[in-house]
């Protein structure tokens, strides 16, 4: 199957390993990945901010740089909600429609559709607090949120037991917002670093070493808040521990 | 060591100081609110900050608990929402079944238009009735109409009987929750609001001491009052009756002791039938606290012998509300303050910092309907996690609609020109690959190189509170390029 | 234009879109594991209220006297109960503000929730029950229905002009999420499971 590979802006910028080490999980279960150069972005810091209009070239390039894949896989649960939610300031032809339909979320592909039994390259003997983004565990339903009534599930979780030596701790307010929010920690700078202090710490208490994601724009604002109040917490990305990296 | 043991004229130690409670958003006129300032400040007082958010965590525990012991929970919830939907598509009728059946049994019905005429109406019943004194039980809808300023201004006396409100009336506070109106003040705040206005002692802070005070010098007030009114929480048209939840019995005191009782009622609050109270009343207690039932669930369906009844059916924006495509839902809200509970950003900011009536999730998605310029900034006081959308009994998609109005208010240009001049530069950069990678390239090699000094300072927010993520030696493009572009190519050929 | 009239030609203007039928409501309720009685025993309890034990006499109103004896000023509105009080002399609600002990007869009780619910009927005085320091309830086990949906299946919301629900005795946790008892209402709420018409036939010695 030909997979397009998105990885996000901020991802480019700031984390291009996690960036390397999703393409080289694709590539490991046997997907033909290509990563169509002339990306950019998803479009979401616009529509986030209620800028549709000015949001409108950026989606109308996402859909041009995927249009011929027969899936988009990124590894940010908060893009992919924008693509299957939030495309929408771009006219809706065919080839926008097919596109939105097909973009994935890194842990929901190799969940769902790949199905990946096993990660036999994994070893990862650290205690881990997951960090569930808010748009990937409500908006596009990675996990089972706490507040509804339906039996728990959680597919960062099902893919992480596969890995050999991991140690999971549970946070007491597990899927609270971190308070990233997007724009929000730009401009509500205040509140989203209360929640995110309250978030590492929550997790330090918890006894966890690592705090792994789904979604390195959590990470680096949680990354941003621990280190400003000296807790000795590292981060990481479910792909840089699926597919084997040591600590 | 007791203070007779204490050598003669050595100071005691000094009382730890109150931390003061931290007021709400500054209101200058019509410009825009400041949740942000506001929330900044109540952050500080780091005491009432976390009794706050301990405390609404700990209802929003009690729910999930009470919710998740319910196999039907989730079903009933979209039965809330189908009945809600359906009554307010068709609530011409049901308002109309609903007067006939009250006025059958003998209560007054009255039609206001907006807040003021309610006003208006209420006092002229009271006037009527030469009523001076009034008690009454807890109403967002009169707080909605500011009542009691208008019935000060015309020399009624009004008292809230609600614990919660009653503080919050003594300090000239507006309610900061809809359900626990004084949930940010800590008990000390309490002492001396009541030291200062129904004498108690202020170095007594003991909350079964301040309660009792209150119950005491409320209750000579109650006996007296001239007229009650109340709220409702749910109108049936079936019978023509309305429902009032507490958990004080105070509606009931209102209600009952004085000979003349007037209900204020948002047209929104009609529900068809008698049964579907089965559906709202299990509800809206589990939602709100996590207990099966508010302490006391009243039912009026006519004055009783010897008293007057009116009803005052209230619109003030509700209408226009009805025909907004993405927002009409929100009028399916039974005021239960679960969003509220839930809700990260306001447990830390406190209900005043959104300086408006509602507050909250609701709030966010109702004010810009009264003000959408005063409003303007309350959107963006959200992650839009959607927690709140997920433990709405009656299904509002409530960060939905806050996305939703995002897009409203920059259409409008209802946002800072700082804001939107970013956001269309940057979409100019996002929708061009070449200027894009330059951007980037720029970025990363700035973080690198430039002091700590340039990057942690006022412009940058970023880093007011949080340390900036190290730069990388290359951007991911950087990488394919070098690594991968070359060979795929080479695959190609 | 009347306020009236305006409003409702709003809702007609702005009438949403679309097909929003009346959905049917199942009725969810379930038989309790432990009985009906049981079930309102236990939720009582846990709203606050009491229920009061029958003793070694074997007559179920003992109880109730002996809980009336220490108070100084008992109402009651059922025939079972003498109090100090004479309701049917009572001018005003206002009236009732000395009354420590209210007495009354529940119309019918509701076991998932521990409420009983009380009319006009019951209380001769709407004013009772919330002037009243304490309210002592007589109810009938066989007056308990097993949910609120049944409740609200119940003539009461029909004819009653007033009905109300007590769930426990007033509460607030208003004041840092301390809890109260006895708000603005009663301080306790104590049951009693007395059939109606009961009359205690002491058995021959």
């Amino acid at each position: 199957m030909r997979v397009g590979l998105f990885v996000p802006c901020y991802m480019d910028a700031f984390e291009p390993e996690v960036g390397v080490a999703t393409l080289e999980l694709l590539e490991r279960f046997g997907c033909q990945v290509d990563y169509p150069f002339d990306q950019t972005c998803c479009g979401q810091p616009m529509t986030n901010t209620g800028c549709h209009k000015e949001a409108a070239a950026t989606e109308a390039l996402f859909v041009k740089n995927f249009a011929d894949y027969d899936y988009v896989v990124a590894p940010s649960g908060s893009c992919v909600h924008q693509v299957r939610e939030h495309l929408t300031a771009v006219e809706q032809t065919e080839a926008v429609r097919r596109v939105r339909e097909r973009t994935f979320e890194l842990t929901e592909f190799l969940h769902d559709i790949l199905q990946v039994e096993a990660f036999p390259w994994a070893e990862f003997p650290h205690k881990v607090g997951i960090h569930y983004n808010c748009n990937s565990l409500r908006g596009i339903g990675l996990a089972q949120a706490s507040e509804v009534n339906k039996p728990f599930y959680s597919k960062p979780l099902d893919l992480l037991k596969k890995v050999k030596g991991i140690e999971f701790v549970q946070p007491a307010r597990w899927d609270e917002c971190c308070g990233f929010g997007g724009t929000f920690c730009v401009f509500e700078p205040g509140v989203s670093a209360k929640m995110g202090y309250d978030k590492v710490r929550d997790h330090a208490q918890a006894g966890a070493e690592y705090i792994v994601s789904a979604d390195s724009s959590c990470l680096m604002h949680q990354k941003g808040c621990a280190e400003r109040i000296g807790l000795p917490l590292r981060f990481i990305h479910i792909a840089q521990i699926l597919n084997g990296a040591t600590a | 060591m007791t203070s007779s043991s204490m050598p003669k004229g050595v100071a005691q130690p000094l009382p730890k100081p109150r931390e003061p409670q931290p007021r709400g958003a500054v209101i200058r006129g019509n410009k825009p609110v400041n949740q942000s300032e506001a929330a900044d400040r109540f952050i500080a007082a780091a005491e009432h900050q976390k009794m706050h958010d301990e405390r609404l965590w700990t209802l929003r525990q009690n729910r999930d608990r009470i919710a998740h012991s319910l196999d039907e929970w989730e079903e009933m919830r979209e039965l809330a929402s189908r009945i809600k939907q359906h009554t307010l598509s068709h609530l011409d009728q049901y308002l109309e079944e609903f007067e006939a059946n009250a006025r059958a049994h003998g209560i007054h019905v009255h039609w206001a238009a907006d807040g003021a005429e309610h006003n208006r109406i209420v006092h002229g019943i009271l006037a009527d009735h030469g009523a001076k004194t009034l008690i009454k039980s807890k109403s967002m809808l009169t707080e909605e109409c500011g009542l009691r300023h208008y019935l000060n201004g015309v020399g009624i006396e009004v008292v809230e009987t609600d614990l919660g409100e009653r503080i919050q009336q003594l300090d000239n506070e507006d309610p900061s929750h809809v359900v626990v109106p004084a949930v940010h003040k800590m008990r000390a705040d309490v002492a001396q609001v009541f030291s200062k206005t129904i004498g108690t002692d202020p170095h007594n802070d003991d909350i079964h001491y301040l309660a009792e005070q209150q119950r005491e010098k409320t209750r000579p007030l109650i006996l007296n009052a001239d007229a009650g009114m109340t709220g409702c929480n749910f109108a049936v048209a079936e019978t023509g009756s309305f429902v009032v939840c507490t958990n004080e019995g105070n509606a009931d005191l209102s209600s009952n002791v004085p000979p003349l009782h007037i209900a204020s009622i948002g047209i929104e609050k009609l529900i068809p039938k008698i049964e579907h109270l089965g559906v709202f009343v299990r509800l809206l207690s589990r939602s709100a606290l996590g207990s099966p039932i508010t302490q006391y669930t009243s039912h009026f369906r006519a004055p009783r012998t010897g008293g007057e009844m009116h009803i005052v059916l209230v619109d003030n924006g509700r209408t226009e509300r009805l025909g907004m495509e993405e927002f009409w839902t929100s009028l399916k809200c039974i005021r239960c303050g679960a969003c509220m509970n839930t809700c990260p950003v306001y447990r830390r900011s406190g209900g005043l910092s959104y300086g408006a009536t509602y507050s909250g999730p609701i709030g966010i998605i109702l004010d810009p309907t009264f003000n959408r310029r005063k409003y303007s900034a309350l959107p963006f006081a959200s992650t839009m996690n959607g927690s709140c959308t997920n433990v709405c009994p009656v299904k509002i998609n409530i960060h939905e609609q806050i996305f939703a109005w995002r897009k409203v208010m920059a259409e409008n240009h209802e946002i800072p020109l700082m804001k939107q001049a970013m956001m269309k530069a940057a979409g100019e950069v996002l929708s061009s690959p070449a200027v894009y990678r330059a951007a980037i390239a720029v970025a990363d090699s700035a973080l690198r190189t430039l002091p700590r000094f340039l990057v942690y300072n006022r412009l940058n927010t970023w880093t007011k509170q949080r340390e900036m993520p190290e730069a990388p030696r290359e951007t991911f493009h950087t990488w394919w390029k070098q690594n991968r572009m070359n060979s795929k190519k080479a695959d190609r050929q | 234009m009347s306020a009236r009239d305006a409003i409702l030609a709003r809702i007609r203007t702005n009438r949403p879109a679309g097909q929003h039928d009346l959905p049917t409501v199942p009725d969810f309720t379930k038989p309790w594991p432990q009985g009906t009685s049981a079930k309102f025993v236990e939720m009582l309890e846990m709203m606050g209220g009491t229920i009061l034990e029958q003793d070694s006499s074997g007559d179920l109103l003992k109880p109730v006297r002996d809980r009336l004896a220490q108070s100084p000023c008992v109402c009651s509105a059922v025939p079972e109960i003498e109090g100090e009080v004479e309701l049917d002399l009572v001018g005003a609600p206002r009236d009732l503000a000395d009354v420590d002990v209210a007495v009354v007869r529940a119309a019918f009780a509701v076991a998932e929730t521990g409420s009983i619910l009380v009319t006009e009927n019951e209380l001769r005085v709407n004013s009772l029950a919330y002037l009243a320091q304490h309210l002592v309830v007589l109810l009938d086990p066989a007056d308990i229905v097993d949910s609120t949906q049944h409740a609200y299946m119940k003539p009461e919301f029909h004819s009653a002009h007033y009905a109300c629900f007590h769930s426990g005795p007033s509460a607030t946790a208003d004041i840092e999420g301390v809890l109260i008892r006895g708000a603005q209402g009663v301080r306790s709420l104590t049951v009693a499971l007395v059939p109606r018409g009961y009359r205690f036939e002491a058995s021959a010695a």
